[in-house]
């Protein structure tokens, strides 16, 4: 059984649960940025919940399957279709032998999670097959999907469930519009007050670098930072620190003009000052925002993101408690 | 630079998985010996619920999982380890001392600046003419035996996958600071020893980058495909607390030591090292001659 890539489009990469312990070293976690429809669309196909996927940004591949299989697609809006003839998004489908499986433009979030029987086949690196494009790891030889390239699969453990379906509840809504909660804190005390409370008022903008290391955003007023001496070796420019680690999440404003949200192919540190972190239970939605759509952020507390988490995490178990 | 008997540390929540823990709003020795000495023994106590430490230059941070353990929990955790070593019952750390190869002055990071010069402070000169001038050296000679003369501490591993960044083990005053570039340049050859602030660092992988470039090492220093024997199965070189000395070579060396990474049979020089703050504060110069004896006595 193999998988041929005919168009690899526009930036589609085999993605898992990722990778954990390595970010001392500079390696990032890496993996799906909507974990849940990841994991959604693994289980739905009875595939292990962590089993290695496509992440689909934006615009879909074109793939031609040796053998007939079944797969799953979970995520953003993209209508799947079979030799041209259009298949449910969140249910379990069948790609009979020969037959091409393309998608069509997005109409609501960014990334489809596309979920193969059995869970594509590349060697583990560092305890994941999640592609790290940066650092050239994982994945299929370290890079995004090019046309000419050939997938293979894992054995598939289950029967076919051809046909089911992801229950309604449980299915994502996306918006053009997000709320993102986060934690003020880290360096926003470099921060005048003014700019502090003027950032989580205004919306903010998504711009076109928005990739697997980080989301920019424009279109607020510029943040001010307190005038001071800048520390030995930490830069000139106000924003700087002395170069420290950044946390997955994290918000960052160079130079106080254009705030990034860092995600899961994070530059593990750098010298910008973060000014909070978007909360674990929002990052799956931070990476379904398009360019151009508008983000609002929602100072919270520790306790409202944990009962976020906890939310966050009757979501997965119903997931995996589905009929 | 006395020890600083009145070290606050600075515990900030970043959302409900980071904490974020600054020792230091500049960077000092001092401050860097604190987060190794703090990490290293947080790391050794196995804390259920603790999933990352990353130790950096004047802070580190700590990764958990809040359903495991507590924030509150976490931080009287680092804070009692902080107590343990602010009251300098820690003064040593057992580390390595690692000699790193540099072609100065190389051809690839030459042709690289010059299509970076528009980016640059200053356009007319090369980054080398341009570090060594305000840093008050006579020639770029002199400045390559100031960045090749002294000891360096890997302070933090990180930005890429990899990537050391280096502080220079010499009395603040005769720290080398450079700027980094204006704009940052699209592209650096891999394996570039780079320069930004007080740090010196060396790019693991080829990239964009802001640091000025002075050179290139032949030592492969992250192997992601595994073909090289001398590092690990991390697929990374470096640790935080590595002490670095750098050695100019000339282009013959430079190409017989590609040569051998190709292969993968480059052995680097490395020797296990106790270091000793308080020995290193009485005499940083006496220090940086010991360090060389180690390597060549080896």
């Amino acid at each position: 059984m193999t998988i041929d890539v005919i168009k690899p489009g526009l930036a589609t990469s085999i993605q898992d649960t990722g990778r954990q312990g390595h970010y001392h070293l500079g390696i990032p976690p890496s993996g799906g940025m909507d974990q849940r429809s990841l994991r959604a669309a693994n289980l739905l196909l009875g595939n292990p919940e962590g089993a290695a996927v496509l992440e689909c940004a934006l615009m879909g591949p074109e793939l031609r399957f040796s053998e007939s299989c079944c797969v799953a697609a979970c995520g953003a809006e993209m209508t799947p279709r079979v030799n041209g003839e259009a298949q449910p998004l969140n249910e379990v489908f069948r790609v009979p032998a020969g037959a091409t499986l393309s998608f069509d433009f997005v109409k609501a979030g960014a990334r489809l999670y596309l979920a193969i029987e059995g869970g594509i086949d590349v060697p583990e690196k560092l305890g994941s097959r999640s592609t790290y494009a940066l650092g050239s790891l994982g994945g299929l030889d370290g890079r995004p999907l090019q046309a000419g390239d050939q997938l293979t699969l894992l054995p598939s453990a289950t029967a076919s469930r051809e046909g089911r379906r992801l229950p309604e509840s449980l299915i994502p809504v996306f918006s053009r519009h997000y709320l993102l909660r986060v934690v003020p804190g880290i360096y926003d005390h470099r921060l005048t007050d003014e700019s502090r409370e003027r950032f989580y008022e205004e919306d903010w903008t998504v711009a076109s670098e928005a990739d697997r290391i980080g989301y920019r955003m424009k279109g607020g007023s510029p943040l001010s930072f307190i005038e001071r001496e800048p520390p030995f070796g930490a830069g000139d420019d106000p924003s700087n620190i002395v170069d420290a680690c950044y946390p997955i999440g994290s918000i960052q404003v160079p130079s106080g003009s254009e705030p990034i949200i860092l995600h899961r192919d994070a530059v593990s540190g750098g010298g910008y000052a973060m000014i909070g972190t978007v909360i674990s239970a929002d990052m799956d939605w931070v990476g379904q925002i398009q360019p151009h759509q508008k983000v609002r952020f929602v100072p919270v507390s520790l306790e409202e993101a944990l009962a976020a988490r906890a939310e966050y995490r009757e979501v997965m178990e119903a997931l995996r408690q589905m009929p | 630079m006395s020890a600083d008997k009145t070290a606050t540390a600075r515990y900030s929540l970043a959302a409900d998985e980071f904490m974020f823990v600054e020792l230091s709003e500049e960077m000092t020795l001092e401050a860097f010996f604190r987060s190794i000495s703090i990490t290293q023994r947080l790391k050794a106590m196995s804390v259920p619920g603790i999933i990352e430490i990353c130790p950096a230059n004047a802070s580190y941070q700590v990764r958990y999982d809040p359903d495991q353990l507590s924030a509150a929990s976490l931080q009287e955790v680092l804070e009692s380890l902080d107590r343990e070593v602010s009251a300098q019952q820690v003064r040593t750390i057992e580390t390595r001392v690692i000699e790193v190869p540099v072609l100065y002055n190389d051809p690839w990071t030459h042709e690289t600046l010059m299509r970076f010069r528009d980016r640059h402070q200053d356009p007319s000169g090369t980054d080398l003419d341009y570090a060594a001038r305000i840093n008050g050296y006579d020639s770029v000679e002199e400045f390559i035996e100031a960045h090749s003369g002294s000891p360096w501490f890997v302070s933090m591993v990180g930005f890429v996958a990899g990537l050391p960044f280096m502080y220079q083990m010499v009395p603040r005053e005769r720290q080398i600071q450079v700027p980094k570039y204006l704009r940052p340049r699209t592209d650096t050859p891999k394996q570039t020893v780079g320069y930004g602030g007080c740090f010196s660092c060396i790019y693991s992988v080829r990239g964009a980058g802001g640091y000025q470039m002075f050179g290139v090492t032949p030592m492969p220093i992250y192997d992601p495909s595994d073909q090289q024997p001398h590092i690990d199965d991390s697929m990374i070189f470096f640790r935080p607390g590595d002490i670095v000395k750098h050695r100019a070579i000339g282009r013959d060396e430079y190409d017989r030591l590609l040569a051998d990474a190709e292969a993968g049979r480059f052995e680097p020089r490395v020797v296990p090292f106790t270091f000793d703050l308080d020995d290193f504060n009485r005499d940083p110069d006496g220090y940086a001659s010991r360090v060389k004896e180690v390597l060549h006595d080896h």
